[in-house]
């Protein structure tokens, strides 16, 4: 489904400040599969998401989706291919726009978008039945401007959007990092329930070490722009953190400082 | 009452200038781009009706054409800012400096282009003004029309979500770039619209026509929304607040005018309005809003509430 293959990323090339974000970053991800992606701060996590996005275009390597090289395809075309929820709750929705015509935007992802009418009634209609299984009472409030939402709520929504259309590949950037505990595990129990029911192959980035282990069926660690260990299957069933820590230090050659490195934001 | 005299004069070019504050309300409020190509597109839509009609084009023709010249005065700005990555309000000045040289050149060199009244049967005119606000009501109303069902089409609310939020439209697949160049190119081509409406009313297209004119179309919609946002704060009442904001600027002005300013100074007023339209909400937020006690004032109820947990 997702095939990166020696990529390389270097901002700031030829400066004091240049970083090498990715240096010859592998990974292939089948269909189907839910992997949880961790890694300290200026492990790559975000610079490998935002590469499959289309954010900025890599230096070196390819990145092909579903068969389809999209190295040097342009952000809003690939985006057919991707449902992406932000670290951020405020940049996945519009604001100043109801929650049915944010939904409606999201439906039409990678269609040609025409001089018809953008959200029509019947339409609208089919979102209370999509809202209402996020639980939230947001069935009945299809006029709300979204930026009268929760933090929560709005994520909430990014998601549905995100899924409405079925993505190739759902992308999670610590989607729950900035909400409060309690709304955090309700964001994540929706995901889990949304990426299961819809089989989407998930790439879902996270802070916290527990849920990389509670969710998916692979779990691949990056430290300094490279994939220093990848559990699967049986293996990530049994997993604990005391495992991953040790895992971690015989992959990357070098020791935990602290927990507080992974678990920490 | 020479100021009731002036009043039918006042409300024509007020609503002419409102059309024109509708062209920036698209960049300044959807697009969220202050847009200064509207300084030199709102003559570019004077010059260009003015010397068609005198080449003997029909009126309808030559302001249709007027609005297509604005338009692809927008796309410069547009793909100045997008193909070229300059900053919108750089790419704004630039486009209005380019058209300077190009009005002049639509003028042949002119300063000022005459239209006779009398010879040509033109939409509206200063010297019949009750007509004159009834074809410029009829203009705006069938524009916000056209607008308001544009911005429901699935084109329309990807131009509403760019401007709104470009992360989740790029996410959700929207040609951001190519949005930014459509909006601006219908923002410009309605200034030039009004433009080509300005230079009938008042029988002339002259090179100077426009300087300041994003200082009125903030002034309306200003002075618009902060009526009718209180009212309901939806797509029709908005612009037709911004009208009646155009309208208000224009009578102020007037009056100013006729308590015995020197016209020289009209645009140092202009200025003045503007200023004072963004600086009185700031101030009152920040001056003279009394801070509320974070706790609510004890009531009767609460303390017998209080007496039974106790």
């Amino acid at each position: 489904m997702l095939k990166i293959t020696n990529l390389q990323k270097t901002f700031n090339p030829g400066t004091v400040n240049a970083k090498v974000a990715l240096s010859g970053f592998d990974l292939t991800i089948e269909d189907g599969d839910f992997v949880t992606v961790i890694g300290g701060n200026g492990a790559g996590k975000s610079t490998m998401l935002n590469a499959i996005c289309g954010v900025w275009r890599p230096d070196y390597g390819s990145i092909e989706i579903d068969g389809v090289d999209v190295t040097n395809m342009p952000e809003h075309k690939r985006a057919k291919f991707l449902g992406r929820v932000f670290q951020d709750p405020m940049k996945g929705t519009s604001p100043d726009m109801e929650i049915a015509e944010n939904l409606s935007i999201a439906a039409r992802r990678g269609t040609k978008r025409k001089l018809i009418w953008g959200c029509p009634r019947k339409e609208r209609e089919s979102y209370k039945a999509l809202l209402a299984q996020l639980e939230l009472g947001l069935e009945n409030r299809l006029s709300t401007k979204v930026g009268l939402l929760s933090g929560g709520q709005r994520q909430a929504v990014t998601l549905l959007m995100a899924t409405l259309r079925k993505p190739k590949l759902l992308l999670l950037d610590e989607h729950t990092a900035a909400l409060d505990p309690k709304t955090a595990a309700k964001v994540l129990s929706i995901t889990d329930k949304l990426v299961t029911e819809n089989k989407l192959t998930t790439l879902m980035v996270t802070h916290n070490m527990y849920d990389a282990i509670k969710y998916g069926n692979r779990l691949i660690m990056l430290h300094e722009g490279r994939v220093v260990v990848d559990i699967k299957g049986e293996q990530k069933k049994s997993l604990t953190v005391e495992d991953l820590l040790a895992l971690f230090e015989a992959g990357s050659g070098s020791k935990f400082a602290s927990d507080k490195e992974l678990l920490s934001k | 009452m020479a100021f009731l005299n002036a009043l039918p004069g006042a409300v024509a070019e007020g609503l002419i200038w409102g059309l024109m504050a509708i062209g920036v309300y698209i960049s300044y409020k959807i697009l969220d781009i202050a847009d200064l190509t509207v300084d030199g597109s709102i003559c570019t839509g004077g010059c260009v009706f003015a010397v068609l009609l005198a080449a003997g084009m029909p009126v309808w023709l030559s302001v249709l054409i007027a609005f297509l010249a604005g338009a692809l005065a927008g796309v410069i700005t547009g793909l100045l800012h997008t193909a070229l990555g300059i900053p919108s309000i750089l790419a704004g000045i630039l486009t209005q400096l380019l058209l300077y040289s190009v009005n002049l050149a639509i003028l042949g060199g002119r300063s000022l282009v005459a239209i006779d009244p009398r010879a040509n049967r033109l939409l509206l005119h200063m010297s019949n003004n009750p007509m004159a606000v009834v074809t410029a009501g009829l203009i705006i109303v069938a524009t916000i029309v056209v607008l308001w069902l544009f911005f429901y089409t699935e084109v329309g609310l990807t131009l509403k979500s760019t401007g709104d939020n470009p992360d989740m439209s790029r996410a959700q697949g929207v040609n951001v770039k190519f949005n930014k160049v459509l909006g601006l190119a219908i923002s410009n081509g309605i200034v030039a619209l009004a433009g080509s409406l300005l230079a009938q009313y008042k029988g002339s297209a002259n090179i100077n026509d426009g300087r300041g004119a994003i200082v009125i179309g903030l002034a309306a919609i200003f002075i618009g929304l902060s009526v009718s946002m209180k009212i309901k704060p939806n797509f029709v009442v908005s612009l037709t607040g911004v009208i009646g904001g155009g309208v208000v600027y224009y009578i102020i002005y007037n009056f100013v005018i006729l308590l015995g300013l020197k016209t020289d100074y009209l645009k140092m007023l202009s200025a003045i309005i503007v200023t004072l339209f963004l600086a009185v909400p700031y101030l009152k937020g920040e001056y003279f809003t009394k801070q509320k006690s974070i706790l609510p004032a004890p009531t009767g109820e609460e303390e017998a509430g209080g007496e039974e947990h106790a």
